[in-house]
Protein backbone atom coordinates (compact mmCIF):
# COMPACT_ATOMS: atom_id res chain seq x y z
CA UNK A 1 0.00 0.00 0.00
CA UNK A 2 2.58 2.18 0.89
CA UNK A 3 4.67 1.28 -2.33
CA UNK A 4 1.70 2.24 -4.53
CA UNK A 5 1.80 5.97 -2.80
CA UNK A 6 5.28 6.42 -3.18
CA UNK A 7 4.77 5.43 -6.60
CA UNK A 8 1.98 8.03 -7.27
CA UNK A 9 4.41 11.11 -6.10
CA UNK A 10 6.05 11.13 -9.69
CA UNK A 11 4.11 9.61 -12.21
CA UNK A 12 4.96 6.08 -14.07
CA UNK A 13 6.09 6.21 -17.71
CA UNK A 14 4.99 3.23 -20.28
CA UNK A 15 9.23 3.02 -22.12
CA UNK A 16 12.10 4.66 -20.86
CA UNK A 17 14.45 4.75 -18.09
CA UNK A 18 14.49 5.46 -14.00
CA UNK A 19 17.03 6.83 -11.94
CA UNK A 20 16.64 6.13 -8.73
CA UNK A 21 18.06 6.55 -5.50
CA UNK A 22 19.66 10.02 -5.80
CA UNK A 23 21.01 11.80 -3.44
CA UNK A 24 18.71 14.81 -3.15
CA UNK A 25 21.35 17.35 -3.42
CA UNK A 26 22.51 15.76 -6.64
CA UNK A 27 18.99 15.67 -8.47
CA UNK A 28 19.56 18.82 -10.30
CA UNK A 29 22.96 17.91 -11.42
CA UNK A 30 22.24 14.52 -12.78
CA UNK A 31 19.35 16.50 -14.93
CA UNK A 32 21.30 18.68 -16.04
CA UNK A 33 24.50 16.70 -16.77
CA UNK A 34 22.54 14.45 -18.83
CA UNK A 35 21.34 17.61 -20.52
CA UNK A 36 17.66 16.54 -20.34
CA UNK A 37 16.27 20.01 -20.84
CA UNK A 38 17.15 19.00 -24.84
CA UNK A 39 14.73 15.83 -24.27
CA UNK A 40 11.35 15.70 -26.35
CA UNK A 41 9.99 13.55 -24.66
CA UNK A 42 8.26 13.33 -20.98
CA UNK A 43 10.48 13.59 -18.35
CA UNK A 44 9.67 13.69 -14.34
CA UNK A 45 12.07 14.66 -11.67
CA UNK A 46 11.14 14.35 -8.25
CA UNK A 47 13.00 15.46 -5.02
CA UNK A 48 13.35 15.51 -1.31
CA UNK A 49 11.31 12.15 -1.41
CA UNK A 50 11.38 9.73 1.73
CA UNK A 51 13.98 7.07 1.41
CA UNK A 52 14.71 4.25 3.93
CA UNK A 53 18.32 4.28 2.66
CA UNK A 54 18.99 7.74 1.96
CA UNK A 55 16.78 9.52 4.05
CA UNK A 56 15.50 11.86 1.26
CA UNK A 57 16.17 10.99 -2.30
CA UNK A 58 15.73 12.29 -5.84
CA UNK A 59 14.41 10.41 -8.98
CA UNK A 60 14.45 10.89 -12.56
CA UNK A 61 12.24 9.15 -15.06
CA UNK A 62 12.60 9.73 -18.53
CA UNK A 63 10.32 8.48 -21.31
CA UNK A 64 11.63 7.04 -24.38
CA UNK A 65 15.31 6.74 -23.51
CA UNK A 66 17.65 4.51 -22.65
CA UNK A 67 21.48 4.92 -21.68
CA UNK A 68 24.75 4.44 -23.30
CA UNK A 69 27.69 3.66 -21.20
CA UNK A 70 29.31 7.18 -21.24
CA UNK A 71 26.34 8.75 -19.95
CA UNK A 72 26.19 6.15 -17.39
CA UNK A 73 29.93 6.65 -16.76
CA UNK A 74 28.30 10.81 -15.90
CA UNK A 75 25.68 9.66 -13.55
CA UNK A 76 27.97 7.31 -11.34
CA UNK A 77 30.46 10.24 -11.17
CA UNK A 78 27.79 12.55 -9.71
CA UNK A 79 25.40 9.76 -7.87
CA UNK A 80 27.18 6.99 -7.39
CA UNK A 81 24.88 5.84 -5.10
CA UNK A 82 22.02 5.35 -7.59
CA UNK A 83 20.19 2.74 -9.47
CA UNK A 84 19.23 2.47 -13.27
CA UNK A 85 15.58 0.78 -13.83
CA UNK A 86 14.98 0.25 -17.19
CA UNK A 87 11.11 0.20 -18.25
CA UNK A 88 8.95 -1.72 -20.89
CA UNK A 89 5.17 -1.63 -21.26
CA UNK A 90 4.95 0.03 -17.62
CA UNK A 91 7.06 -3.37 -16.17
CA UNK A 92 10.71 -3.03 -14.52
CA UNK A 93 12.93 -5.44 -17.26
CA UNK A 94 16.44 -4.06 -15.35
CA UNK A 95 17.23 -2.74 -12.07
CA UNK A 96 20.70 -2.25 -11.47
CA UNK A 97 22.81 -0.55 -8.83
CA UNK A 98 24.96 2.31 -10.81
CA UNK A 99 28.78 0.94 -10.62
CA UNK A 100 31.33 3.66 -11.22
CA UNK A 101 34.08 2.91 -13.79
CA UNK A 102 37.81 2.19 -12.61
CA UNK A 103 39.22 4.97 -15.24
CA UNK A 104 37.28 7.92 -16.85
CA UNK A 105 38.70 9.36 -20.16
CA UNK A 106 37.85 12.16 -21.83
CA UNK A 107 34.80 13.82 -20.39
CA UNK A 108 35.97 15.45 -17.12
CA UNK A 109 37.94 18.24 -16.77
CA UNK A 110 41.48 17.97 -14.28
CA UNK A 111 40.58 20.83 -11.64
CA UNK A 112 44.26 21.43 -11.87
CA UNK A 113 45.20 24.63 -14.07
CA UNK A 114 48.78 23.56 -13.84
CA UNK A 115 47.79 19.96 -15.36
CA UNK A 116 49.73 19.18 -18.59
CA UNK A 117 45.86 18.56 -20.16
CA UNK A 118 44.44 21.82 -19.17
CA UNK A 119 47.52 23.51 -21.31
CA UNK A 120 47.88 21.10 -24.15
CA UNK A 121 46.30 18.83 -26.49
CA UNK A 122 45.65 15.87 -24.02
CA UNK A 123 42.62 13.76 -23.25
CA UNK A 124 42.20 13.87 -19.73
CA UNK A 125 42.13 10.20 -18.12
CA UNK A 126 41.16 9.72 -14.32
CA UNK A 127 41.75 6.92 -12.12
CA UNK A 128 38.59 6.33 -9.47
CA UNK A 129 39.29 5.44 -5.89
CA UNK A 130 38.09 5.19 -2.61
CA UNK A 131 39.41 7.27 -0.16
CA UNK A 132 39.60 6.19 3.88
CA UNK A 133 36.35 8.52 4.46
CA UNK A 134 34.54 5.96 1.77
CA UNK A 135 34.74 9.16 -0.39
CA UNK A 136 35.12 8.24 -4.49
CA UNK A 137 38.19 10.63 -5.49
CA UNK A 138 39.14 10.95 -8.96
CA UNK A 139 43.07 10.71 -9.21
CA UNK A 140 44.40 12.52 -12.80
CA UNK A 141 46.80 10.15 -14.47
CA UNK A 142 48.66 13.19 -15.32
CA UNK A 143 49.14 15.29 -12.54
CA UNK A 144 48.30 13.05 -9.62
CA UNK A 145 46.23 15.12 -8.31
CA UNK A 146 43.07 14.08 -6.84
CA UNK A 147 39.62 15.53 -6.83
CA UNK A 148 36.26 14.74 -4.95
CA UNK A 149 32.84 14.83 -6.76
CA UNK A 150 32.08 18.35 -6.09
CA UNK A 151 35.39 19.57 -8.48
CA UNK A 152 34.22 16.99 -11.40
CA UNK A 153 33.42 19.43 -14.34
CA UNK A 154 32.44 17.61 -17.66
CA UNK A 155 34.24 18.62 -21.25
CA UNK B 1 61.66 -9.30 -12.19
CA UNK B 2 63.71 -6.48 -12.43
CA UNK B 3 63.09 -4.38 -15.55
CA UNK B 4 64.86 -1.06 -16.03
CA UNK B 5 65.51 -1.29 -19.47
CA UNK B 6 63.90 0.64 -22.09
CA UNK B 7 61.54 1.98 -19.12
CA UNK B 8 60.74 5.81 -18.45
CA UNK B 9 60.67 7.07 -14.78
CA UNK B 10 57.99 9.71 -14.11
CA UNK B 11 57.22 8.84 -10.61
CA UNK B 12 58.90 7.16 -8.20
CA UNK B 13 55.91 4.88 -7.46
CA UNK B 14 56.73 3.72 -11.18
CA UNK B 15 59.15 1.28 -9.21
CA UNK B 16 58.92 -1.49 -7.17
CA UNK B 17 60.86 -1.84 -3.44
CA UNK B 18 63.53 -4.09 -5.46
CA UNK B 19 63.48 -1.60 -8.71
CA UNK B 20 64.52 0.76 -5.95
CA UNK B 21 67.09 -0.79 -4.40
CA UNK B 22 68.68 -2.13 -8.09
CA UNK B 23 69.19 1.73 -8.70
CA UNK B 24 71.04 2.33 -5.48
CA UNK B 25 73.34 -0.61 -5.83
CA UNK B 26 74.38 0.57 -8.92
CA UNK B 27 74.76 3.95 -8.13
CA UNK B 28 76.89 2.72 -4.86
CA UNK B 29 79.41 1.42 -7.83
CA UNK B 30 79.33 4.34 -9.53
CA UNK B 31 80.59 5.58 -6.08
CA UNK B 32 83.52 3.80 -6.26
CA UNK B 33 84.15 4.20 -9.88
CA UNK B 34 82.20 7.28 -11.29
CA UNK B 35 84.56 7.56 -14.08
CA UNK B 36 83.11 4.56 -16.41
CA UNK B 37 83.30 5.43 -19.70
CA UNK B 38 80.22 3.83 -20.79
CA UNK B 39 78.05 6.12 -22.86
CA UNK B 40 80.47 7.06 -25.29
CA UNK B 41 78.25 6.12 -28.41
CA UNK B 42 75.30 7.53 -26.42
CA UNK B 43 73.50 11.08 -26.51
CA UNK B 44 71.60 11.79 -24.11
CA UNK B 45 68.98 15.06 -24.50
CA UNK B 46 68.65 17.37 -21.63
CA UNK B 47 65.33 19.37 -21.89
CA UNK B 48 64.65 22.27 -19.44
CA UNK B 49 61.42 23.64 -20.15
CA UNK B 50 61.96 25.97 -16.81
CA UNK B 51 65.65 26.83 -15.31
CA UNK B 52 66.94 24.03 -12.47
CA UNK B 53 70.30 24.79 -12.69
CA UNK B 54 71.14 22.77 -9.74
CA UNK B 55 69.43 19.50 -11.60
CA UNK B 56 70.62 20.15 -14.55
CA UNK B 57 74.03 20.44 -13.81
CA UNK B 58 74.04 17.22 -11.51
CA UNK B 59 72.59 15.39 -15.05
CA UNK B 60 75.13 16.74 -17.57
CA UNK B 61 77.93 15.85 -15.10
CA UNK B 62 76.76 12.42 -14.65
CA UNK B 63 76.40 12.21 -18.43
CA UNK B 64 79.80 13.93 -19.00
CA UNK B 65 81.69 11.79 -16.86
CA UNK B 66 80.25 8.20 -18.57
CA UNK B 67 81.39 10.07 -21.58
CA UNK B 68 78.10 10.59 -23.34
CA UNK B 69 77.33 13.95 -24.97
CA UNK B 70 74.45 16.36 -24.34
CA UNK B 71 72.02 18.02 -26.56
CA UNK B 72 69.13 20.39 -25.11
CA UNK B 73 68.18 23.36 -23.76
CA UNK B 74 68.56 25.08 -20.37
CA UNK B 75 65.31 26.91 -20.46
CA UNK B 76 62.49 27.45 -22.94
CA UNK B 77 63.44 31.06 -23.84
CA UNK B 78 66.06 29.63 -26.08
CA UNK B 79 63.82 26.80 -27.72
CA UNK B 80 61.34 26.41 -30.41
CA UNK B 81 58.63 26.42 -27.35
CA UNK B 82 59.12 29.66 -27.33
CA UNK B 83 57.11 29.73 -31.13
CA UNK B 84 54.97 27.81 -29.49
CA UNK B 85 55.67 24.22 -30.59
CA UNK B 86 53.52 21.75 -28.76
CA UNK B 87 55.11 19.42 -26.03
CA UNK B 88 54.66 16.58 -28.20
CA UNK B 89 56.24 17.78 -31.47
CA UNK B 90 59.16 18.56 -29.54
CA UNK B 91 59.51 15.06 -27.88
CA UNK B 92 59.04 13.88 -31.34
CA UNK B 93 61.70 15.95 -32.89
CA UNK B 94 64.29 15.24 -30.22
CA UNK B 95 63.28 11.64 -29.85
CA UNK B 96 65.17 11.51 -33.01
CA UNK B 97 68.42 12.19 -32.17
CA UNK B 98 68.89 10.80 -28.82
CA UNK B 99 68.85 7.64 -26.66
CA UNK B 100 67.22 9.17 -23.64
CA UNK B 101 65.37 12.09 -22.85
CA UNK B 102 65.84 14.20 -19.58
CA UNK B 103 63.32 16.48 -19.39
CA UNK B 104 61.92 19.08 -16.87
CA UNK B 105 58.83 21.24 -17.30
CA UNK B 106 56.54 23.25 -15.44
CA UNK B 107 53.37 21.53 -16.23
CA UNK B 108 51.91 19.07 -13.67
CA UNK B 109 51.97 15.38 -15.74
CA UNK B 110 53.98 17.01 -18.42
CA UNK B 111 56.63 13.72 -18.26
CA UNK B 112 53.96 11.19 -17.75
CA UNK B 113 52.23 12.79 -21.24
CA UNK B 114 55.72 12.85 -22.39
CA UNK B 115 56.55 8.98 -21.76
CA UNK B 116 52.93 7.98 -22.75
CA UNK B 117 53.97 9.98 -26.93
CA UNK B 118 58.19 9.04 -27.03
CA UNK B 119 59.61 6.27 -28.20
CA UNK B 120 62.71 6.75 -26.40
CA UNK B 121 62.55 6.66 -22.57
CA UNK B 122 61.92 9.94 -20.74
CA UNK B 123 63.45 10.62 -16.80
CA UNK B 124 61.20 13.15 -15.13
CA UNK B 125 63.72 15.69 -13.77
CA UNK B 126 60.56 17.43 -12.08
CA UNK B 127 57.04 18.03 -13.51
CA UNK B 128 55.51 21.36 -11.55
CA UNK B 129 54.54 20.58 -8.43
CA UNK B 130 54.41 16.89 -9.45
CA UNK B 131 57.01 14.63 -9.01
CA UNK B 132 61.20 14.65 -8.97
CA UNK B 133 62.05 10.87 -8.49
CA UNK B 134 65.71 11.93 -9.40
CA UNK B 135 65.58 13.58 -5.88
CA UNK B 136 63.55 10.83 -4.34
CA UNK B 137 66.18 8.02 -5.55
CA UNK B 138 69.00 10.80 -4.10
CA UNK B 139 67.51 11.18 -0.65
CA UNK B 140 67.03 7.50 -0.32
CA UNK B 141 70.73 6.46 -1.61
CA UNK B 142 71.75 9.09 1.38
CA UNK B 143 69.85 7.49 3.74
CA UNK B 144 70.52 3.62 3.02
CA UNK B 145 74.50 4.97 3.39
CA UNK B 146 74.15 6.82 6.79
CA UNK B 147 72.26 4.78 8.29
CA UNK B 148 73.48 1.18 6.60
CA UNK B 149 70.00 0.30 5.53
CA UNK B 150 66.54 1.54 4.44
CA UNK B 151 64.15 -0.29 6.98
CA UNK B 152 62.90 0.58 9.86
CA UNK B 153 63.98 4.01 9.87
CA UNK B 154 62.78 7.09 12.27
CA UNK B 155 62.30 9.88 9.54
CA UNK B 156 61.22 12.91 10.64
CA UNK B 157 59.95 15.19 7.88
CA UNK B 158 60.22 19.12 8.70
CA UNK B 159 58.43 22.12 7.20
CA UNK B 160 56.56 22.57 4.44
CA UNK B 161 54.56 19.13 4.27
CA UNK B 162 51.59 20.49 2.48
CA UNK B 163 53.08 21.44 -0.58
CA UNK B 164 56.46 19.96 -0.75
CA UNK B 165 56.73 17.50 -3.36
CA UNK B 166 59.93 15.62 -2.27
CA UNK B 167 58.29 15.20 1.34
CA UNK B 168 55.53 13.32 -0.71
CA UNK B 169 57.52 11.03 -2.97
CA UNK B 170 59.95 10.00 -0.09
CA UNK B 171 56.99 9.31 2.37
CA UNK B 172 55.50 7.01 -0.78
CA UNK B 173 59.12 5.49 -1.41
CA UNK B 174 59.97 4.84 2.89
CA UNK B 175 56.51 3.23 3.04
CA UNK B 176 57.75 0.40 1.00
CA UNK B 177 60.45 0.34 3.40
CA UNK B 178 58.75 0.39 6.75
CA UNK B 179 59.56 3.82 8.33
CA UNK B 180 58.09 5.50 10.86
CA UNK B 181 57.28 9.02 10.11
CA UNK B 182 57.48 11.65 12.71
CA UNK B 183 55.64 14.66 10.77
CA UNK B 184 56.75 18.59 11.74
CA UNK B 185 55.00 21.57 10.54
CA UNK B 186 53.01 24.54 11.64
CA UNK B 187 49.15 23.89 11.40
CA UNK B 188 47.80 24.98 8.26
CA UNK B 189 51.14 22.98 6.41
CA UNK B 190 50.22 19.38 7.31
CA UNK B 191 51.05 16.52 4.94
CA UNK B 192 47.72 16.31 3.31
CA UNK B 193 45.56 13.12 3.45
CA UNK B 194 46.28 11.70 0.40
CA UNK B 195 49.83 11.50 1.24
CA UNK B 196 48.93 9.81 5.13
CA UNK B 197 46.56 7.50 3.20
CA UNK B 198 50.08 5.84 1.39
CA UNK B 199 51.24 5.20 5.27
CA UNK B 200 47.94 4.28 6.40
CA UNK B 201 47.78 2.04 3.57
CA UNK B 202 51.42 0.40 4.14
CA UNK B 203 50.21 -0.15 7.85
CA UNK B 204 52.33 1.99 9.06
CA UNK B 205 52.34 4.71 11.89
CA UNK B 206 52.75 8.37 11.25
CA UNK B 207 52.48 11.19 14.39
CA UNK B 208 52.73 14.72 14.06
CA UNK B 209 54.13 17.54 15.51
CA UNK B 210 54.42 21.46 15.66
CA UNK B 211 57.59 21.58 17.29
CA UNK B 212 61.04 20.79 16.07
CA UNK B 213 62.58 20.31 19.53
CA UNK B 214 60.21 17.06 20.35
CA UNK B 215 61.33 14.70 17.31
CA UNK B 216 65.23 15.56 17.71
CA UNK B 217 66.25 12.74 20.53
CA UNK B 218 64.78 9.87 18.34
CA UNK B 219 65.14 10.22 14.98
CA UNK B 220 67.44 8.78 12.98
CA UNK B 221 66.67 10.81 9.85
CA UNK B 222 66.24 15.25 10.00
CA UNK B 223 64.76 15.72 6.50
CA UNK B 224 64.58 19.95 6.62
CA UNK B 225 62.58 21.73 3.78
CA UNK B 226 62.05 25.25 2.80
CA UNK B 227 59.01 27.02 3.33
CA UNK B 228 58.37 28.28 -0.56
CA UNK B 229 56.36 31.52 -0.45
CA UNK B 230 55.50 31.04 -4.12
CA UNK B 231 53.61 28.13 -3.40
CA UNK B 232 51.09 30.74 -0.95
CA UNK B 233 47.80 31.83 -2.38
CA UNK B 234 48.01 34.50 0.64
CA UNK B 235 51.33 36.40 0.76
CA UNK B 236 50.31 37.40 4.63
CA UNK B 237 49.78 33.36 5.78
CA UNK B 238 53.35 32.86 4.13
CA UNK B 239 55.12 35.90 6.92
CA UNK B 240 53.26 34.16 9.50
CA UNK B 241 54.93 30.59 8.60
CA UNK B 242 57.91 31.15 7.04
CA UNK B 243 60.65 30.93 9.88
CA UNK B 244 59.01 28.25 11.63
CA UNK B 245 61.93 26.14 12.23
CA UNK B 246 65.34 27.03 12.25
CA UNK B 247 67.62 23.86 13.48
CA UNK B 248 70.55 25.34 15.27
CA UNK B 249 73.69 23.15 16.07
CA UNK B 250 73.18 23.32 19.68
CA UNK B 251 69.88 21.44 19.24
CA UNK B 252 71.70 18.71 17.66
CA UNK B 253 73.07 17.95 21.41
CA UNK B 254 70.82 15.24 22.46
CA UNK B 255 70.31 13.67 19.34
CA UNK B 256 71.42 10.27 18.46
CA UNK B 257 74.79 9.14 17.46
CA UNK B 258 73.37 8.18 13.91
CA UNK B 259 71.04 10.91 13.01
CA UNK B 260 71.92 12.76 10.39
CA UNK B 261 70.35 16.40 8.60
CA UNK B 262 69.18 15.73 5.35
CA UNK B 263 67.58 19.10 3.07
CA UNK B 264 67.01 18.86 -0.41
CA UNK B 265 68.51 22.60 -1.09
CA UNK B 266 68.57 25.23 -1.77
CA UNK B 267 68.01 26.24 1.99
CA UNK B 268 66.97 29.84 3.13
CA UNK B 269 66.91 30.44 6.76
CA UNK B 270 65.72 26.59 8.15
CA UNK B 271 69.61 25.26 8.71
CA UNK B 272 71.70 27.51 10.58
CA UNK B 273 74.88 27.76 8.85
CA UNK B 274 76.53 27.08 12.59
CA UNK B 275 74.77 23.45 11.84
CA UNK B 276 76.94 23.54 8.63
CA UNK B 277 80.67 21.63 10.11
CA UNK B 278 79.11 19.45 12.50
CA UNK B 279 79.24 15.54 11.26
CA UNK B 280 75.90 14.87 11.78
CA UNK B 281 75.08 17.32 8.61
CA UNK B 282 74.56 15.77 5.58
CA UNK B 283 73.38 17.63 2.86
CA UNK B 284 75.72 18.28 0.81
CA UNK B 285 77.18 15.01 0.24
CA UNK B 286 73.56 14.46 -0.22
CA UNK B 287 73.89 16.40 -3.32
CA UNK B 288 76.85 14.97 -4.45
CA UNK B 289 75.14 11.81 -4.26
CA UNK B 290 73.15 12.79 -6.80
CA UNK B 291 75.44 12.38 -9.75
CA UNK B 292 75.76 8.63 -8.73
CA UNK B 293 72.19 8.13 -8.84
CA UNK B 294 71.27 9.87 -11.58
CA UNK B 295 74.51 7.49 -14.15
CA UNK B 296 72.79 4.13 -12.25
CA UNK B 297 70.07 5.60 -13.58
CA UNK B 298 70.82 6.36 -17.24
CA UNK B 299 73.30 3.02 -17.42
CA UNK B 300 70.19 1.10 -16.27
CA UNK B 301 67.62 1.89 -18.37
CA UNK B 302 69.63 2.28 -21.54
CA UNK B 303 70.28 -0.96 -20.26
CA UNK B 304 74.38 -0.79 -19.60
CA UNK B 305 74.04 -1.66 -16.33
CA UNK B 306 71.78 -4.72 -14.80
ZN1 LIG C 1 45.59 16.63 -13.93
Amino acid sequence: MSDKRTELKVSAIRRGTVIDHIRSESTFRVFQILNLEDVKDQVYLGTNLESKKLGKKGIIKISGKSFVSSEINKIALVAPEATLIEIEEYEIVKKEKIVPPDTITKIVKCVNPKCVTNNQNVETKFNIVTDYHGQMKLVCHYCEKSMTQKDIFFI
Amino acid sequence: MIQLKNRSLVSITDYSKEEIIKVLDIAEEFEKNPRQKILSDYVIASLFFEPSTRTRLSFESAVQYLGGRIIGFASADTSSVRKGESLKDTILTVSNYSDLIVMRNPLDGSARFASEVSPVPIINAGDGANQHPTQCLLDLYSIRKTQGTLENIQIALVGDLKYGRTVHSLVQALSKFNATFHLVSPEILKLPSAVKKWIKDAGLEYYQYTELADVIPFADILYMTRIQGERFPDPIEYEQVKNSYVLENKMLDKSKDNLRVLHPLPRVNEIHENVDSNPKAYYFQQAQNGVYVRQALIAAILGLKE
